[in-house]
């Protein structure tokens, strides 16, 4: 198990939470983050990486994957900790009044104020609509690799048309028993040089390749026997697999943060708008995931939110200084924070 | 103005209509639960919907953004559509379409 002690446990690695380490900083407080994705940016790196934002406040433009490349630029004199590529599973006050944070890889995070930045939810694999699929997950039913090895031998079918279903469809062929790439169109959005990959083995009849829509998924037991696949304009029929690959992108559910202890409504934390901070006192929610009379869903809201927030914060975490406003402009002390040469 | 919108229990809901708005726009506006994770952008596949047959020929057609991205939905149809990508206008008064799989 793996234990950190910090000022500041900040769930969710998107823009607001990336701002919050340096308001955070800029007071003297430490900040480890936990985030679901492999990489921080939340929303701007995982759903519009591309996409332009003309809305941040002195920016005229930058697309979500800039945004974030700034924010980690601006974050970097604080050090932040990322735990990534976990979820914030459990959150319980110690006898000492703290909060720790248990992710679902094992990570122990212990600090006196836990800020929930968690926009629309953790990113969880978006699961057929089937039925009966929930009996088959984790036996013969995946959204995710977790040992290739696993996977030795087996007839596998990997539905999906992006990088991700290409990528595992190339990487487990050598080892597969037989591997079957199943997709609604005959078109990807992959990568190229994936696709290309993918065509020449095809040819090779190395892999196959089955342009349908899953229908249903038959079998026993959790144990996988055959999907029914449905192609456009002909008879659904049944494609013979023991194991099924599903990577249809991600979708955002809230999760574990429902079990936090906190008031929740519609699945959204109340705050209050003098500091952000939830029913429970030192958990604080700020960004998307938070609710108020008159809250926009704006990344410069969750930014101003994440300064009020770091103001109340420091009374908890430093309970015996004196919060002094200050200005990076013109202030020295701020500004040895960010590593800058001392104000002439 | 109006559209017509089937929710995901088979209920049928008549919505006033604002030119220049998006279908997901309209739906959301009128509380009906629909997902639009990702606010409009056509980046995500969570506002899916089937348009009425009768409709389907008077909507522009999709771009290849909108296509790929419901690579994303289940139970694609030929009438598949992200109702944040169809923009209304007065020529669609009255535009009926049925929330699909994954949009809540």
């Amino acid at each position: 198990m793996e234990k950190h002690h910090t000022d500041v446990i900040i769930v969710g690695a998107g823009p607001v939470g990336l701002f919050a380490v340096f308001e955070l900083g800029l007071y003297d407080m430490k900040a480890h983050l936990v985030d679901i994705l492999d990489k921080p940016g939340g929303q701007c790196a995982e759903l519009y990486p591309e996409k332009p934002i003309y809305d941040i406040p002195a920016i005229p433009v930058c697309t979500g994957a800039e945004l974030v490349a700034r924010l980690m630029e601006q974050i970097k004199p604080f050090h932040p900790t990322f735990h990534l590529g976990q979820m914030a599973e459990k959150l319980e006050k110690t006898p000492e009044g703290k909060w720790q944070l248990t992710t679902d890889a094992g990570t122990v995070l212990e600090a006196p104020v836990v800020v929930i930045a968690a926009g629309g939810g953790s990113f969880m694999p978006k699961k057929p609509p089937l039925k009966n699929i929930e009996a088959f997950e984790g036996q013969s039913v995946f959204y995710a690799v977790r040992k290739r090895e696993n996977f030795r031998g087996k007839n596998i079918v990997v539905a999906g048309g992006g990088d991700s279903a290409l990528d595992w469809a190339l990487n487990l062929q050598p080892l597969a028993g037989r591997i079957t790439l199943l997709h609604r169109r005959d078109d990807f959005r992959a990568a190229p040089d994936s696709v290309g990959k993918m065509r020449e083995m095809v040819a090779e009849k190395k892999m196959d390749l089955v342009i349908a829509q899953l229908l249903d998924v038959k079998g026993d037991g959790g144990q996988l026997s055959s999907l029914v696949v449905k192609p456009e304009g002909a008879e659904a029929y049944d494609v013979a697999c023991d194991t099924l690959l599903a990577f249809y992108g991600l979708t955002m559910k809230l999760g574990p943060v429902a079990n936090f202890g906190l008031n929740l409504h519609e699945n959204l934390i109340p705050v209050n708008t003098a500091d952000f901070e939830s029913s429970e006192a030192r958990i604080f929610a700020i960004g998307d995931i938070n609710a108020y009379p008159g809250k926009l869903k704006l990344i410069l809201s969750g930014f101003h939110e994440a300064a009020l927030m770091a103001k109340k914060a420091f009374a908890y975490v430093y309970p015996d200084r004196k919060y002094r406003f200050q200005y990076t402009t013109s202030s020295s002390d701020l500004q040895n924070k960010l590593g800058l040469e001392k104000a002439a | 103005m109006k559209i017509i919108v089937t929710d995901m229990d088979g209920k049928s809901h008549e919505l006033p209509a604002e030119e220049d708005w998006s279908v997901m726009e309209i739906i959301r506006d009128h509380g009906i639960p629909i997902l639009a994770q990702c606010g409009g952008s056509c980046a995500c596949a969570t506002c899916h919907v089937y348009v009425d047959a009768a409709w389907q020929d008077k909507l522009p057609e999709a771009n290849e953004e909108e296509i790929g991205m419901l690579d994303g939905a289940f139970d694609v149809q030929k009438n598949s559509r992200l109702a944040c990508q169809i923009v209304f206008n007065s020529s669609l008064d009255g535009l009926t379409l049925t929330l699909a799989p994954g949009s809540v």
